[in-house]
This record gives structure tokens, sequence and C-alpha cells, in this order.
């Protein structure tokens, strides 16, 4: 306790300085918790993808639709346990800015793929399937509609319907949740036999197969059979597993892992010359009391761990503040983006991550004057005084 | 002053004892020697003033008698001790049970109250913190301090920032109290009251005091006075003028 007290005091004796110092952490451990955060939120659909299912898109681009019939001809092969398909809508309700994820599937299959992620009450998956035009929509995208089941809801869809018109009106039948607090539950899935039937251009195909194989240890071999099949057909097929579709797909809109990695380096290599400007001062202003204390009797591996001590001490209040309010923002953040962002949370991982960068954040910064303090000439010192 | 000349503590109990003593320090290329040939003995309850003008190697004596710094050549024993065979770690593990500092600016850590400042070197021992502030207290009694044990360095005046200097270097009851110009910033009246308690620890708790100063009026209160010039003993001189000993030799 004497030495916490001492390191407190000694801090407390330039009190701008150290609160400064503090607060310059506090923001980088803030911008660390939040951009962190977001960073795992873009990749949460790659984290929770399952091992188990494959994703077979067009060669050419995803937007590219692939015949319906590979549907059935993917279900045949070996080591498939269930295939699924999805196309997508990319409608908006009432405005533009409101737009959400929208995809017309086959309702069984499709629930039953993501089984382990989503759950649909069998009564309402019921209803669903006896209404062509029902739909079932997520619990956040519900709460940020305020939709229930029963509600009509019209959506203006980039297809076109075959009498011209582009405005789609829809009849919520069932609620999912998620079963995993990550799984996103900002979706809409209707009846790809209806979607299929109405739309004036393109029936007969479809988005994407999700395939689900037997072995996961052979999802490789399964995925290569699968573009095998289809190989100097006219729509030929690339297969790879969920995960790193998801993780392709989500670079689509930014490398938001790189992004933030290079903003973080360049927060905390600033930090870095701060702090450790700001510990290196404070030892040399102290440098006679450092000398005192040898003298004393204090071994210089002790001056060396107060030294550090104080270094720790400085970076974890600020890191550890910072994060507080990181994980505060965060919280309210997740709340207000939980359609669009499912996986923006602030985890125990983030947390670790935080506090392994404050601890090396805290030796690097105390690194140099707690050596200096260990090298400490006691007779150079004093003769400075 | 007088009784204080007659050493209550047998004639033959040597405490520190210097053979041969040569220290030099390398200045770029060149050697620079500090001390020559030093020979000196101290006994065990000694008051010693240590005098000579600057750069005359006084200061570094009294960082090898304090374990500060290891002589260039000869021997340095301290209570049975061999210091010049100490390494760095074994010096500051001996420092901290064998020696008390007393500086001229005090060096008080200005962050730390009094007693904070008198507990810092029984940090270095087994004492429970109760125990520690038992013998806090005893040594902030002992300097006549007890009433401002809370009080910081700069709410105190110089001869009170002496006095907790000196609690602190007495607390852990060392052996040898070594002081550098304790009295060099106070005045004539408060430097009196730090010499007579220097005096009254000497006598009433047999603590053996070497004494660095310029102040002949300070070295007045020691019972020996050693004279150094370019790092050699000049004489050995009781206290209050009467020339004892010259040359090298015992104390």
């Amino acid at each position: 306790m004497y030495y916490l007290f001492f390191i407190v005091k000694n801090l407390g004796r330039k009190k701008t300085r150290t609160i400064l110092t503090i607060l310059s952490i506090l923001v980088a451990f803030l911008l660390f918790g939040l951009l962190r955060c977001l960073s795992v939120a873009f990749d949460a659909g790659a984290e929770i993808a399952g091992e188990d299912r494959l994703i077979t898109i067009n060669k050419v681009t995803l937007i590219q639709p692939l015949p319906y019939s590979y549907l059935s001809k993917v279900r045949a092969l070996e080591g498939v346990e269930n295939v699924t398909m999805a196309n997508w809508f990319g409608g908006y309700y009432q405005e533009k800015k409101n737009e959400f994820p929208q995809f017309p599937v086959d309702g069984d299959t499709y629930f039953d793929i993501y089984k382990e992620m989503y759950t649909l009450p069998a009564e309402q998956m019921a209803a669903w399937k006896s209404d062509r035009v029902g739909v079932v929509i997520g619990r956040a995208l519900a709460q940020k509609f305020n939709w229930k089941v029963g509600d009509r809801i019209p959506l203006v869809g980039m297809f076109a319907q075959k009498n011209g018109g582009t405005t789609w009106e829809f009849v919520i039948k069932g609620i999912y949740d998620a079963k995993e607090k990550r799984a996103d539950t900002g979706m809409m899935f209707m009846h790809y036999d209806y979607f299929d039937k109405s739309r004036q251009f393109g029936e007969g195909t479809l988005g994407w197969l999700i395939i689900k194989v037997k072995n996961p240890a052979q999802a490789d071999q399964v995925a290569s059979a699968i573009d095998a099949l289809f190989v100097n057909s006219f729509s030929e097929t690339k297969t790879s597993s969920e995960k790193d579709f998801a993780k392709s797909f989500a670079k689509q809109f930014a490398d938001i892992g790189l992004i933030t990695t290079l903003i973080l380096s360049a927060v905390f290599f600033t930090m870095l010359l701060v702090a450790g400007n700001t510990m290196a001062q404070s030892f040399r202003e102290r440098i006679p009391e450092v000398a005192i204390l040898k003298t004393l009797g204090f071994s210089d591996a002790m001056v060396m761990f107060l030294v550090l001590a104080e270094a720790f001490v400085v970076v974890l209040c600020g890191g550890a503040a910072g994060l507080a309010v990181a994980a505060k923002v965060i919280a309210i953040l997740s709340d207000k983006f939980a359609a669009n962002l499912p996986g923006l949370h602030f985890s125990m991982a983030i947390l670790l991550d935080g506090l392994m960068a404050m601890l090396l954040l805290g030796l690097l910064t105390g690194i140099i004057p707690a050596i200096q303090g260990l090298r400490l000439s006691i007779v150079a010192a004093l003769r400075r005084r | 002053m007088s009784d204080a000349r007659q050493d209550p503590i047998a004639d033959n109990e040597v405490l520190v004892e210097l053979k041969s003593i040569g220290k030099t320090y390398k200045k770029g290329k060149e050697v620079v020697p500090v001390l020559a040939n030093l020979n000196l003995t101290i006994k065990r309850g000694d008051f010693l003033a240590l005098m000579g003008p600057s750069g005359s190697g006084k200061t570094t004596l009294l960082n090898l008698l304090g374990g500060l710094d290891s002589p260039t050549s000869g021997e340095l024993i301290i209570n049975g001790e061999y210091l010049d065979k100490f390494s760095g770690s074994q010096l500051t593990e001996w420092r901290a049970r064998n020696v008390g500092f007393i500086f001229q600016f005090y060096n008080l850590m200005p962050v730390l109250t009094a007693e904070k400042n008198v507990e810092l070197p029984l940090l270095l021992t087994n004492l429970t913190s109760k125990e520690r502030k038992l013998h806090v207290a005893a040594a902030l009694e002992l300097v006549g301090l007890a009433d401002r044990a809370k009080h910081y360095p700069k709410e105190l005046s110089g001869g009170q920032e002496q006095r907790v200097a000196i609690a602190r270097a007495l607390v852990s009851d060392p052996n040898l109290l070594l002081c550098d110009e304790p009295t060099g910033d106070l005045d004539r009246t408060t430097a009196d009251e730090i010499l007579a308690l220097m005096q009254e620890l000497n006598r009433e708790q047999q603590k053996t005091i070497v004494m660095v100063t310029h102040d002949p009026r300070a070295a007045d209160h020691a019972k020996k006075i050693i004279h150094l010039d370019k790092g050699t003993l000049v004489n050995d001189i009781a206290a209050g003028g009467h020339h004892k000993k010259s040359g090298t030799g015992g104390a």
C-alpha cells in the first residue's frame, strides 16, 4: 500500500500534466474500444458463419444469377446434406433510407440449415407457408419499425412485377429470434416461389446456393465437386466456405479490419511518444530523489519497478476509463443499430485486448526511464544536486 | 564540549578501518586521483569532523564509507565486513542495514509527510506496518518533531526538515551516521541546535558519526577533526584545536 501511495503522490505533484496525459490515453483507448467493436461487428457474419456451410455463387459475380436447376443437381452430389437458396430483393420501406436486407428463400430448407442460429415458432412457420405474400422478419427489424405479426408491409423493390409495378405488398406472418447474440435479426424473408413467379425478368434463376455438408472436414472436396459440376457451362460457379464468403462480402464495402488497424497504429504510436516523453520528463525532474532512494538502500530493481509502476498506473487509469466510456457508448449504439450491425457489442475479448494494449503501452512508455533509474549512479546524481 | 571528547566506548573497538585506500576517476582518457594511500581507523561511538578545501576528497571518502562508491585500491573494513570486496547489490543491502545519511539539502521526498519520509528506510525491513509506525514515532520523538509528523517538507522550516532527515537516518538504527555539510543550509542558531542534537545522538545513542563540513564552528562539535588535502590526511586534531596526530593513522 505504501508503494501505491508513493506512486500516486508522485503522479500528483504535476497534476495538470498527469491529468492531460491520462486524458490523452483515455481518448486513445476510447478509440480503441469503439473501432475494435466496429471491426468485430463487421466481421461478425464471418465469425458466426458455419464451418459446415458452403456458398455457391456465379463465378462472374454475385449479382449474376444461377439457374434454378442447379439446386437439385447440387443436392444430388455426394457429401451434401441439404441445400437451400436465396436471392437478393433490394427493396426499401417508404423511403430509400429505410433499406434493410430482404431475401426470397425456400422457407423450409432455409430455416432448417440455419436452425442453430435462428428460431421461428412452428405455428408462425405454418402460417407463413400458407400465405404466398407472407414474410417473416427478425426481432431487431420488428423493433426498429415497430412491426408486429399481421402488419401489411409495402416495399419498393428493385425488381419490377409482371404488371410493371415495383411496389410489393407483404404480410408479416412470423418474427424470428436469434439463438446466438451476434446472429442477424435485421432481415426479412419472403417466399421465393411468389417472388419468382411475380417478377418481370429473371424467372427460373436464383442468387446463390447455401449448402450444408455432411462432414465439415470434406467441405473443400464438396466445394470442388460443385464447381467441377458446372465447369464449361453457361453459368460457371464459385463455391467457398460461408466464412470466406462473408469476409469477402464485407470487404466489398471496406476492409474495416485493415482501416481500424491503421488508425489504431497511428493513435498508439502518437500515444507512445506523448506518454513516453511525459514519463521521461517526470523521471528527469526527480533524478536526485531516485538517487536518495538508492542511497537509503533501495535496490536497482526496486527503483526500476517504481518507475515502471508509475507508467503502468498512468496508462491503466487512462486506459480503463477509455474502455469504460467505449463500453457505455457501444451499449447505446448497439441498441440503436441492432438491425444494421447485430454484432456490435463490447465483448470480453475486446476488454482483454485492451488490457494487453495497456500493459504493452505501460511497458513501452516506462521502460526507458526505468532503465535509466536502474543504471543511475548515486554519486553522479547527487553531485548534480 | 569537553566531555564529548572523552570517548565512553572502549578505545580498542574499531568500527571503520581504511587501509591504503586509493580512489581514482576517469575523465575521458585521463585518470584523476582523488584519494591516495589513505589509512584511517574510526572507533565505535566516535564523532569525526572531516574538513578540507574543495576537491580534497572529503565527499569521496564519505561516499566510500557509506558504500555509495568502491575504492580503486586498498581495503575498506566496516564492522568486520570488507566493503571493497562487495558487489553493487551487496553494497545496497549493506547500506540499508548499516548507514544513515544526512545531507546539506535534507533530500526529503517532497510528496511525503514527515512520518512517511522517515518510514522509507523501514520498507526495506521485515517490519509490519504497525511496527514501522512505532519506530517512526520513536524517531520523530527523538528529534523533537512528534507534533509535526503529518506535515509535508514544504510546511517545515529548514531546521525541522533537517531533523526529519536525521530521524530518517536513525530510524533503522544504523551503526554509522554519515553527514555531508548537515548545517550548510541553516542559520547559525538552527545549525547549533542540529549539531547539539547530533552530539546528543553520539553521546546517548552511541551513534558513530562522520561529518563533512567546511565550517570550523560545526567541526568544533565533533570529538575529532580530520583534515584532508589533495586526497591525503594532513593531520588529526581533537576538536577545539588540540593537535593529536599528523599524517595517516587512527582517529
